[in-house]
């Protein structure tokens, strides 16, 4: 049977899960947590807490601060040593509240216990309380980009949905912490995708999972073998299929039209394993999100691992976890080597959207030579979105905005697949990246002028 | 025979017939333009830099006439041409121009490489604002210059250029037209236009990290640590203090260079003044590098 995928572009880059069948551990508690208020897209979080006052596991610390926005709980017990600015993962300072771990004490409202709570055992649960428990639990996407999930789950009027999607692909290299979650949580992640369905009123859901996890395939077939609403749907391997536009075509065979259309707009509401086990643990356990699933990855690392780890642990103290840094040049990516970000500090905090933290090393770690373009058109070839990188690339350093707008930049979702597979090194997304930010800043300001 | 013949007479009749309805049409269709357009653009110096705020030369000439029908050129200045480009394009008008004080570009930031340890490497696409998006940048002060010389390739008349030790870029003032594009160029506004001041004599803070003092000297051993002591001893009010960080008003400073004498991180800067008489008494390390900054700017 040929399996589907996304039609357009694409790549294979080397798979190099390297912790594939490491079974998850538990991160010790750090000794200070350090919660960045902006986790998440959209506006920064308010913090609601001082210098000085305890806090329990669960507490909430920082409150939404605007629509777009979600609130932050503290993931460990112990005293607000102060509300600073330090080194998050954009590279800069930004405000942050760290908090000083004493024990581990929880708060009495979150359900502890492992029993499994389905939705006929709550009939009581509407579509509205779902969405407001997800919106007041903090729950984010879980994937990286960090877009709170109840806006997503409530569409604007012109759209409907018709369909969840959970993405189970995980198309980056080295990142297993989804499928890691996948194996263990295989249960709460489909009552996940019962609550997202209940409150998003569809009654149609799948589950999209690459063919290079065949186990997770097979379990979760076996798991809604007698659930008719329920599909689970095998995918060819081929990055960037984790893309939400990408694995609305390669499930349902719709495109998403061209920014500012979302996939809501072809009636798919697109969420991660991690966001449905999420929503489960918000809505059936009480219980913020506070906690999440990271893979600490690298040739070099001695221990690579797969992590339950609290929000706010260093990511110093999960790579000591795992054998400490390797010798020599090291490059450290807060998420995957294709979209992930280098980082300047290792004493970046693990924050929601934090999937993964690679480590580079060697040849690895730096960038090749750049050489002239040949005018292969292979970046075109790639191109998932089915945009000319080496045009916006060009378009964006001779800054000519006006032509690089008309071009369809910010249709980019920044996956690299071009400067992958240059044979020259070029860079492409750097350029393609510079562009786009201006390309939006403008369109902003002109909105802005219209109004 | 007879071919050539036809040959003539039919190139020669289209010939005419096209030269009379070219003629007709240049002159029905002929396009008003104001004489004295022309007459500004050729005064103007031609660079097309922008620097006034209007899209190129004949941008300007364009302002500048559709001003002098309006009465006044105030606020029209030409920053490569100056003063004396002005004042020819006043006789020209038959109008009179309001004296503005000559402008200089002046970069604040003193980060050079050994007051400003570098804490990583920045291995991407070399150009300021790339690097800008990727974070702070190489050093652990997210305010400073990043050192890519994004100003340098803004700059159309050459007048600034990196230098190699510091690692910062230098303006050079004779060349300096103050048309504003590195200012515009630097994604981290360290770039501004300041006063040029008497005999080419300015004093600026020399930084632009709003960071808390502790932070900031952590980053950069030459940072503004907002500390306040400048703000003491300015009699003219010139100084303020925001944001951790302090500001000379260049229109209020009276050049008496008190300030930079107390400033405890050296993060006040001066240009061509003359070397001091007499030995201030700076405490402990950091003399070196003052008598230094001196030196290389009187080169």
């Amino acid at each position: 049977m040929k399996l589907h995928t996304f039609k357009i572009g694409g790549i294979h880059p080397e798979e190099n899960k390297l912790t594939s069948d490491v079974v998850t551990k538990v991160a010790s508690l750090p000794k200070q947590a350090i919660y960045p208020l902006s986790q998440h897209i959209g506006a920064p979080a308010k913090p609601v807490v001082q210098k000085g006052d305890k806090v329990k596991v669960g507490t909430l610390i920082a409150e939404a601060g605007g629509f777009v926005s979600a609130p932050i709980y503290s993931s460990v017990s112990g005293t607000v040593f102060k509300v600073d600015t330090i080194f998050d993962a954009t590279g800069y300072r930004k405000p942050a509240i760290i908090i000083n771990v004493e024990g581990d004490e929880w708060e009495d409202s979150i359900d502890r216990s492992d029993k499994l709570e389905t939705l006929a055992n709550h009939p009581e649960l509407t579509s509205e309380a779902i969405i407001n428990r997800v919106k007041d639990a903090g729950v984010t996407g879980m994937g990286g980009a960090g877009f709170p999930t109840f806006i997503k789950l409530t569409p604007p009027p012109t759209a409907k949905a018709e369909c969840i999607i959970i993405n189970g692909v995980e198309c980056e290299p080295y990142i297993t912490a989804d499928y890691r979650l996948m194996m263990e949580h295989a249960d709460e992640i489909l009552v996940g995708l019962d609550l997202l369905m209940k409150a998003a009123k569809v009654d149609k859901g799948y589950i999209g999972i690459e063919e290079n996890k065949p186990e997770a395939i097979t379990l979760f077939k076996n798991k809604t073998a007698d659930d008719s609403r329920i599909t689970i749907v095998p995918l060819a391997q081929k990055y960037p299929q984790g893309g939400e536009k990408q694995l609305v075509d390669a499930v349902i065979k719709r495109q998403v039209p061209a920014p500012p259309a979302i996939p809501v707009n072809v009636g798919a509401i697109v969420q991660n394993v991690g966001s449905a086990y999420a929503v489960y643990q918000a809505v059936m356990k009480n219980k913020p999100l506070f906690e999440r699933y990271t893979t600490v990855t690298g040739k070099k690392i001695k221990n690579p691992a797969n992590f339950l780890v609290r929000m706010g642990t260093p990511m110093r103290d999960l790579i000591e976890a795992c054998g400490g840094m390797p010798d020599g040049e090291n490059k450290v990516l807060a998420g995957g080597p294709m979209m992930g970000k280098a980082l300047t500090t290792i004493d970046v905090p693990i924050c929601k959207g934090t999937n993964s933290v690679t480590v580079l090393t060697d040849n690895n770690a730096r960038r090749k030579a750049v050489q002239p373009c040949i005018r292969c058109a292979k970046c075109v070839n790639v191109c998932p979105m089915g945009l000319e990188p080496y045009l916006l690339a060009t378009l964006s350093a001779k800054q000519n905005w006006e032509k690089v707008e008309a071009e369809d930049i910010t249709s980019c979702i920044e996956c690299g697949s071009c400067q992958f597979t240059c044979p020259s090194h070029r860079p492409i997304l750097d350029n393609i990246r510079l562009g786009k930010s201006t390309v939006m800043s403008m369109i902003k300001a002109r909105n802005a002028a219209k109004k | 025979m007879n071919f050539i013949l036809i040959a003539v007479i039919v190139l020669g009749t289209i010939a005419l017939v096209s030269s009379v309805v070219l003629y007709v049409v240049s002159k029905k269709f002929a396009v008003k333009e104001d004489p004295r357009l022309e007459q500004v653009l050729s005064i103007l110096p031609g660079a097309n830099c922008g620097g006034c705020g209007f899209p190129g030369c004949s941008g300007m000439s364009d302002a500048l006439v559709k001003a002098a029908d309006n009465g006044s050129l105030d606020g029209l200045l030409c920053p490569v041409g100056g003063q004396e480009t002005m004042g020819r394009v006043a006789d020209l008008l038959g109008m009179a121009i309001s004296n503005t004080e000559p402008m200089a570009a002046v970069v604040r930031c003193n980060g050079s490489c050994e007051m400003r340890p570098r804490i990583s490497e920045y291995n991407g696409l070399r150009n300021c604002k790339a690097m800008n998006a990727c974070g702070a940048g190489e050093t652990g002060c997210g305010y400073g210059c990043l050192g890519c010389g994004d100003c340098v390739s803004a700059c159309q008349f050459d007048a600034i250029h990196m230098n190699r030790e510091t690692g910062l870029p230098e303006v050079d003032e004779d060349k300096c037209t103050s048309c504003g594009a590195c200012v515009k160029a630097c994604p981290r506004h360290i770039i501004e236009l300041r006063k040029k001041g008497p005999k080419n004599r300015r004093i600026y803070v020399s930084c632009v990290n709003k960071d808390r003092g502790a932070i900031a000297s952590k980053a950069c051993k030459a940072a503004c640590i907002g500390c306040g002591k400048c703000l003491k001893e300015c009699q003219f009010d010139a100084i303020t203090i925001e944001n951790n960080l302090s500001y000379i008003d260049f229109t209020k400073c009276r050049l008496c260079r008190k300030c930079e004498s107390v400033c405890p991180t050296h993060a006040i800067a001066s240009t061509n003044f003359p070397q001091r008489k007499t030995v201030v008494e700076t405490p402990k390390t950091n003399t070196d590098n003052s008598i230094n900054k001196e030196e290389t700017e009187v080169k």
